[in-house]
């Protein structure tokens, strides 16, 4: 029987990671959230990913928007500030990092469609998180981005209090997420959390049937 | 007077049986020609002062300016080929500019001065150019690092310092700058003692009339670098002449 040669979707569809980022300053330090779901158009390609990428020891970065676009800015951006630690010969500032990465994304910014949001922790600033839509850089005590960050702004905004501790700020993002992944097609998965501090990078990772549940789940 | 090349210093690019580069050396003793420049780091700032010798009373006041700016918050000031110091300052701009362009913040003072340093020594390579002749001291003052002084020379290397001295009377200026506590003191008094130490090594006899240029960085101008306000200046000038009036010469000293 003859068929039309319709290949599947994943095969022509640009790859993007729908997604929900989330990352938060608390004194000394930040909490990095997303989920796990890449999705080329209705395909779930990769069910298991993990969007918040390694800038350096102590900075991170989460990736939303088209995949290649935002794992390739992290790749270079994470060269230039290792050749940059070495050069000025300390760890290097987040604020550095976060140039770097609006620095390519404006210069680009009509060839790329990735947003990255950089967050991490550096002996002058403790912990910062700065966001880089479009080329934009803007220092913020906390930031959601990607295509489920839009269902949870009134989460966020209702339930961000100042100077949380550490672990107020991990269960806020961990509830941002599940409620942001039950809602948004393009998210799901399991929870990525990274915190950093003095201390260093501490990566966590909550699987589905962890998360906290809210009405109707 | 040292040994004469023979023949081993025409060319930067040619090495001297004893191991010496001479081009290197002579681009030395043109810095060793021009007058004083002296930066000495304290406690929460760094201070400059420039012995400007002034050829001609025809000059306009202030004309020929040896300290530069080349960040918000680095100063420099320079001994030696006064147009090979001006396009070098225009190169430690670019870098300091280029710095915060692709970085976002001020460039740490150590790694300008290494980048200028670098610059300074690739024209020490080649037989087609001549090395730069002149030393600059760079300043900065940061909330976090706090100051900073390093000095670059013709040979292209660059040190830390907590004083030094460039220019004529440089061993007499460093002899002056040792007996100093400066990691004890504050802008303001630095101010003071470092017009006295201009007006010590300046050599009456030799050179006439002369300029002091000053300019300071620290906690006092918030971290901005400036040349030091008109009265001040002329209260760290009297001082100095004052001093000068009461010692003999300068060696039992205020301590």
């Amino acid at each position: 029987m003859l068929e039309e040669s319709s290949e599947p979707g994943w095969l022509s569809e640009e790859v993007k990671t729908g997604t929900t980022i989330i990352a938060i300053e608390f004194d000394g330090g930040v909490v990095l959230g997303s989920d796990s779901r890449v999705s080329a158009g209705e395909t779930v390609v990769n069910r298991v990913m993990n969007k918040l990428s390694l800038l350096h020891d102590k900075i991170y970065c989460a990736l939303s928007g088209s995949a290649a676009d935002a794992q390739t800015i992290a790749e270079m951006v994470n060269y230039q500030l290792d050749v940059h630690s070495i050069e000025v010969g300390e760890d290097p500032q987040v604020r550095s990092a976060a140039t770097l990465v609006k620095n390519i994304s404006y210069k680009y910014k009509e060839e790329l469609s990735a947003h990255l949001i950089v967050a991490g922790w550096d002996k002058r600033g403790g912990g910062q998180v700065y966001v880089t839509l479009n080329g934009l850089l803007s220092r913020q005590p906390f930031a959601v981005g990607g295509s489920g960050s839009s269902y949870v702004y009134g989460f966020v905004d209702a339930e961000y209090r100042k100077a949380m501790s550490k672990e107020d700020c991990q269960q806020f993002v961990v509830n941002t997420l599940s409620l942001a992944m039950s809602r948004d097609g393009s998210s799901g998965g399991v929870a990525y959390l990274v915190t950093i501090d003095e201390k260093g990078a501490e990566e966590k990772c909550i699987l589905g049937n962890e998360l906290p549940t809210f009405y109707d789940q | 007077m040292s040994s004469i090349g023979t023949g081993y210093d025409l060319s930067a690019s040619t090495f001297s049986p004893d191991g010496r580069v001479f081009q290197v050396e002579y681009a030395m003793k043109a810095v060793e020609n021009s007058s004083t420049a002296i930066g000495i780091r304290c406690k929460d700032g760094v201070v400059f002062g420039v012995e400007k010798l002034v050829l001609s009373k025809l000059y306009e006041q202030g004309s020929n300016k040896r300290i530069f700016n080349v960040d918000r918050h680095v100063g420099m000031a320079v001994a030696g080929l006064l147009a090979d110091a001006r396009s070098l300052s225009e190169v430690a701009r670019e870098e300091a500019s280029n710095f915060r362009s692709n970085y976002g913040h001020n460039i740490p003072l150590k790694y300008l001065s290494e980048r200028v340093a670098m610059y300074v020594h690739a024209y020490t390579l080649y037989s087609a150019v001549r090395p730069f002749g002149c030393s600059f001291i760079f300043g900065s003052y940061d909330q976090d690092d706090g100051p900073q002084l390093y000095m670059v020379d013709p040979s292209g290397i660059s040190f830390g310092y907590w004083g030094c001295a460039i220019g004529k009377a440089k061993q007499a200026a460093k002899t002056e700058i040792e007996k100093l506590q400066m990691k004890d003191m504050t802008c303001r008094e630095l101010v003071k003692e470092v017009a006295k130490i201009i007006y010590i090594v300046h050599d009456e006899v030799k050179d006439k009339a002369f300029e002091l240029e000053l300019s300071w960085v620290g906690e006092v101008t918030n971290g901005k670098h400036e040349l030091v306000p008109k009265d001040i200046r002329v209260e760290a000038e009297k001082y100095a002449k004052d001093s000068l009036e009461e010692e003999d010469d300068s060696d039992e000293d205020n301590m």
